[in-house]
Parts: structure tokens; C-alpha cells; sequence
């Protein structure tokens, strides 16, 4: 064959592969949409989900799910900046450093069902808790702190080195330039990479089934004392999130309508991260913008 | 723990006045940098606290069916019966995981094979034949590839593969086949992403000197600068794997479940995953047949490890050549 018909066929196939990728994501967000969107109404993602009976709603699945996000972050968030802090401005080079490193690649190539395994043996099991918020919060910490130590580091060290050098040379402490200087002007990456984190605990599954448990309390939603049972925001109650709802209610639930309810909650999954998608790239580029003008 | 340690770090770095961003801080200046220097440091102990907990605890659970319940390695990773709960008198309980680690390395293998191919033409296509465009639509596009949820991944194959399967190829639908379909769109994202990063950060020298000698752009490509990338492929090839490997829920919606060896593709399956998550709920902690789910997920574990040793090792060797 003539190399210049080869070089044009394989261009052909260069754009027909990208075009299929951007097919399937086509074809996976219209599918969900189309069908979802037919399910939502405001019932529908207010209302108690029904345990035999059709028209339940997944109301307090989705409550679940953004409290959960916010508990796991109020742990990934801090531990992970301040050892992302730790590599890129105090560890020497050496094996200690090497070793932590090959500690976060470990982490964050574990499956997230073994990560549930060690949350229901150690924060389930150990702790004596049972399946609790708090249980799946910490799970989701463990599987997240890797992204965000990595986000943190690559964060800070792409802040301009002669900012920091003239902090120092101000006499300030390394402590202080990195709070007051590099942090600063390091918070859009950081809080793009908090975004994206977030995506990923709103959706985890696998590594909730046996540490925030498949099921969830009666809730008062007007009861916020964090200390009784009924409580929304009682940490230690068991709480199923949206995506292990969709599970469950494949696997073993009884309620005739399966179809429409995890149509319904495909579509709010699917929403909710893509929201989470945009605004990383909008609050990226926006303060990219305002800080680059400044 | 991490307490004691932090605070022994504390006092070596008083004692040896490493403090070296000024010479004499003041004292307040100066403890706020030792104890901002001890959190950062307590916070990195904890990582690896984690980490070594995690494998500690998953081994020490995992090896129980062979320590106490006398069951044998061989027995376990060969054997092809699964009765954890047979009587002594009919002969005792067997456990062979063998039907559920084929079924895990088929599912991940042939979803790998599947998506690579497409997975390196799409990254050769965003950094070569079409960056703009690449840039512009289809990078946000596998992000948010990424971004789906793997439940949501299951479903859509329960609710379209499996029915289509079942009417277009026979058998029930839950097979094989449509675990490995699900899996190969859903290992996509991480494989371009780490080519196309790969292909990204070779020198643009060589692309030119190739077009200089006379190349068209597809012998560029298929001359130098895939077989100049392979090592950041093989890289995302084998996280790919990895994630195939580890794939719980998105696989068990779709597989079928069937504790037996596939006579073809269309043969219903089970995983080491799928099996976890679906008998952990009911069987009681202690039991022989806990135990076996135990040391299921010590399997994934240390494969999980196998993953990271191999992408060291091509790391490596694509250093050094």
C-alpha cells in the first residue's frame, strides 16, 4: 500500500476512535438523563424510600451521601495538606521519603472493597460501633488521602519558587511562607483537586456496604441534635448513601418499581458529580483569572 | 502513636537547631515552625501508619483459613469446589477460590485488551492529530468518564448490556462478556490519561526529525513515538488492570454469579470481588466461610501489590534503555 493512502487511513482511524469515546460518553449520559430525568420530581428526592411498596424516594439517601462527603473531607482535607505540606516543602531526599511515597501509591491502587474490609474490621468491628456514618467516613478518608497528598504537593510546588525565596529572605519562618504565601496562591489547585476528591467520595460504593451499612434510620429532619438516634446528623447512625442504594435495591430489594427508583437515582449520581466536574473548571479558571489580574 | 513519634521528631529538630529559615527567631516564631513542622510530619507518619495497618490487619485476617482452620494454600488457590459449609460428616467443608481468581483475571484480561487499543488511539489522537480539539472536548470528556460512578456503570449494564445480550448472543445476558464490556469502557479514562501524559512529554524533536527524514505522520506515530512512549502506556495499561482487577459492584451487577470455570463468553461468572461483596453480609465473622472472604480480599491485596511492583520494574527498565 502507498505510505501516503496508509497515512490517511490510519488518520481515519485516529478520528473514528476518538469519536467513538465521545459516543459512549454520549450514549451513557443521554441514556441516564433521558430515563432519569423522567423519574425526578421533587417527591421523589425528598421522600423516605419504601421497603415493598412502589413510589418510594430516595430523600434521606441523598442527604446521607452529601453528609458523608462532608464528614470524610473534614478528615482527608486536613491530613492530606499537611502531609502533601510535608513532601513538598520539609522531607529530605531518602529512603524515608521514598518509603512514604510508595506508601500513597500502595493506598491509592488499593481495590476500595478492600479499603471497606479494613474500615469493618478496624472502625466497624474494633471500634464497636456498627455500621456508622463515622465508620464510612473514615473508609472514604483512607481512600482518598493518596489523591489529596498528591494534589496538595503538585499544588504547592507549582507556586513560583521566587515567592517563597523572597518570604524567607523577609525572615519569615518556613511555616509562615507556606501559610501566608504558598498556600495562597496555591488554592486553586488545591481546592480543583478537593472538588474532583469529592466527585469520587459521592459516587464510592464498594468500600461503604459493610462500614456506613445498606440501610438507614427513620430520620426527623427537624431533630438536628447530633446526639439522638434519629438525627440526621448523628454521626454514629447507619447511613446508606445514593450509590449504595442503587445497589441495593438491585440485589435484594422487593420493591416493584427498581427500574424507575434507580433510574431516578443514576440521574442525581450523574448530576451531582458533573456539577462537581464544572465547577472545579469554572472556580479553576475564575480564580486562575482574578489571581494571575491581580 | 504518631503522638510520641511527632514529639521525639519535635526535640530532635530543637536539639539539633535545624531550624535553618532564619538565624535566631524569636521564640514564638520559632515554636509556631516546630509545631507546624511536627503536623506536617505527624500527618505524613499517619499515611504510612494506614497503609502498614491496612496490609497488617487484611494479612492477619487473611491467612486465618490456613492457620486455623488448617485448610491448605494449594487447596484453596487450586481447588474447584466451593461448600464452606459442608457437615464433617459428608466430609468436611472445601474451599477452592480457583473458579472465582480465573474469573477475576479473565474479566480484567479481556476488558484490558478490549480498551487498550482504543485507549492509545485516543491518546495519540489528542496529543498528534488533533491537540486543539483533544484539548477542548475530548479531555473534559474522559474526565467525566472518570467521573461516573461505578454503580452507575453497573447499571446501565444491567439495564442495557444484559438485556441486549440476552436477546442478541443467547443465554441469560449475565455473562462474561458483559462484565468485561463494563469494564473496558470503565478502565478507558485511566489508561488514555496516563498515555496521553506520556506521549505528551516526549521531546518534540523526535516527532520532527522523523517528519525531516521523509515519514508520513502515521509512520512517525507508528515508529517512534508509540514505541517511545511504551513505557508510560504499559504504565497505564497495568492501572488499568489494577482497576479491572478491583472492581466490585459494577462487575457483580452484571456477571451473573456463577461459582464455575466459563466454557464460553457468554457463561455467567463470579469474581473474588463480587464474592466479597456479596457474602460478607451473610456469614458470621469467625466463620470458616468469613474466613475464606478474608483471604479473597488478601489475594486482591497482594495483587493490588504485583500491579505497583510491575509498574516499577517497566519504570525502571524505560529509564535505563
Amino acid at each position: 500500500m502507498n505510505q501516503r493512502t496508509a497515512d490517511r487511513l490510519a488518520t481515519l482511524m485516529f478520528w473514528c476512535g476518538a469519536l467513538l469515546v465521545l459516543l459512549i460518553l454520549g450514549a451513557l449520559l443521554g441514556y441516564i438523563l433521558y430515563h432519569g430525568l423522567r423519574a425526578i420530581n421533587w417527591r421523589f428526592i425528598t421522600s423516605p424510600p419504601q421497603n415493598m411498596a412502589a413510589g418510594g424516594g430516595i430523600g434521606p439517601q441523598i442527604f446521607n451521601s452529601f453528609y458523608l462527603l462532608l464528614l470524610s473531607m473534614l478528615i482527608t482535607v486536613p491530613v492530606g495538606l499537611l502531609a502533601g505540606i510535608y513532601l513538598a516543602e520539609y522531607a529530605a531526599r531518602g529512603p524515608a521519603t521514598d518509603f512514604i511515597r510508595l506508601c500513597i501509591e500502595t493506598l491509592s491502587s488499593l481495590p476500595s472493597i478492600v479499603v471497606g474490609l479494613f474500615g469493618l474490621l478496624i472502625f466497624v468491628n474494633m471500634t464497636g460501633w456498627g455500621y456508622t456514618l463515622l465508620s464510612g467516613a473514615l473508609s472514604l478518608a483512607v481512600i482518598n488521602l493518596p489523591l489529596m497528598v498528591r494534589v496538595s504537593e503538585e499544588a504547592i510546588r507549582s507556586v513560583a519558587p521566587e515567592m517563597r525565596e523572597a518570604s524567607l529572605a523577609l525572615g519569615a519562618t518556613r511555616w509562615q511562607t507556606m501559610w501566608r504565601v504558598i498556600i495562597p496562591s496555591a488554592f486553586p489547585g488545591l481546592l480543583t483537586g478537593m472538588i474532583i476528591a469529592s466527585g469520587r467520595v459521592f459516587g464510592e460504593a464498594a468500600a461503604l456496604l459493610y462500614t456506613a451499612g445498606m440501610s438507614s434510620p427513620p430520620l426527623h429532619f427537624n431533630d438536628w441534635n447530633p446526639f439522638s438516634p434519629f438525627s440526621p446528623l448523628n454521626p454514629l447512625r447507619p447511613a446508606e448513601t445514593l450509590a449504595v442504594h442503587i445497589w441495593k435495591i438491585n440485589s435484594e430489594s422487593l420493591i416493584p418499581d427498581v427500574r424507575r427508583v434507580a433510574d431516578g437515582s443514576a440521574a442525581v449520581l450523574v448530576l451531582v458529580v458533573l456539577v462537581f466536574n464544572l465547577l472545579a473548571r469554572w472556580l479553576g479558571g475564575l480564580m486562575h483569572r482574578r489571581m494571575t489580574a491581580a | 502513636m504518631e503522638k510520641t513519634v511527632a514529639r521525639a521528631v519535635a526535640a530532635k529538630v530543637e536539639r539539633t537547631g535545624r531550624d535553618d529559615a532564619c538565624d535566631r527567631p524569636p521564640a514564638g516564631k520559632k515554636y509556631g515552625e516546630l509545631i507546624g513542622r511536627s503536623l506536617a510530619f505527624t500527618a505524613a507518619s499517619l499515611v504510612i501508619l494506614i497503609t502498614l495497618a491496612i496490609i497488617y490487619f487484611i494479612a492477619a485476617k487473611g491467612i486465618t483459613i490456613f492457620t486455623v482452620n488448617g485448610i491448605s494454600v494449594k487447596e484453596f488457590l487450586f481447588g474447584r469446589q466451593w461448600a464452606p459449609d459442608r457437615s464433617a460428616a459428608q466430609g468436611g467443608p472445601l474451599v477452592g477460590a480457583s473458579t472465582m481468581i480465573v474469573g477475576s483475571m479473565l474479566v480484567s484480561l479481556l476488558a484490558v485488551a478490549l480498551s487498550t487499543p482504543l485507549s492509545v488511539i485516543v491518546s495519540v489522537f489528542m496529543v498528534e492529530i488533533a491537540p486543539g480539539w483533544g484539548r477542548r472536548v475530548l479531555q473534559p470528556a474522559i474526565e467525566i468518564l472518570a467521573g461516573i460512578p461505578s454503580v452507575v456503570y453497573g447499571w446501565i449494564g444491567l439495564s442495557v448490556l444484559v438485556p441486549f445480550v440476552r436477546s442478541h448472543f443467547g443465554g441469560n445476558g449475565f455473562s462474561l462478556f458483559t462484565g468485561f464490556l463494563v469494564l473496558s469502557v470503565m478502565i478507558l479514562p485511566t489508561v488514555i490519561s496516563v498515555s496521553t501524559d506520556s506521549l505528551r512529554s516526549l521531546p518534540g524533536q523526535w516527532k520532527e526529525a522523523a517528519l525531516a527524514l521523509g515519514s508520513t505522520r502515521w509512520q512517525t506515530i507508528r515508529l517512534v513515538l508509540v514505541p517511545a512512549a511504551r513505557t508510560g502506556i504499559i504504565t497505564g495499561v497495568v492501572l488499568g488492570l489494577a482497576r479491572a482487577f478491583g472492581e466490585a459492584l459494577a462487575v457483580q451487577m452484571v456477571i451473573g454469579n456463577t461459582r464455575q470455570f466459563p466454557h464460553s463468553l457468554l457463561s455467567p461468572i463470579m469474581t473474588l470481588t463480587s464474592a466479597i461483596t456479596m457474602d460478607m453480609g451473610y456469614t458470621i465473622m469467625g466463620s470458616l466461610w468469613n474466613n475464606a472472604l478474608w483471604s479473597m480480599g488478601l489475594i486482591l491485596l497482594l495483587m493490588s501489590f504485583l500491579f505497583i511492583l510491575t509498574i516499577r520494574l517497566v519504570v525502571r527498565r524505560g529509564l535505563v534503555r
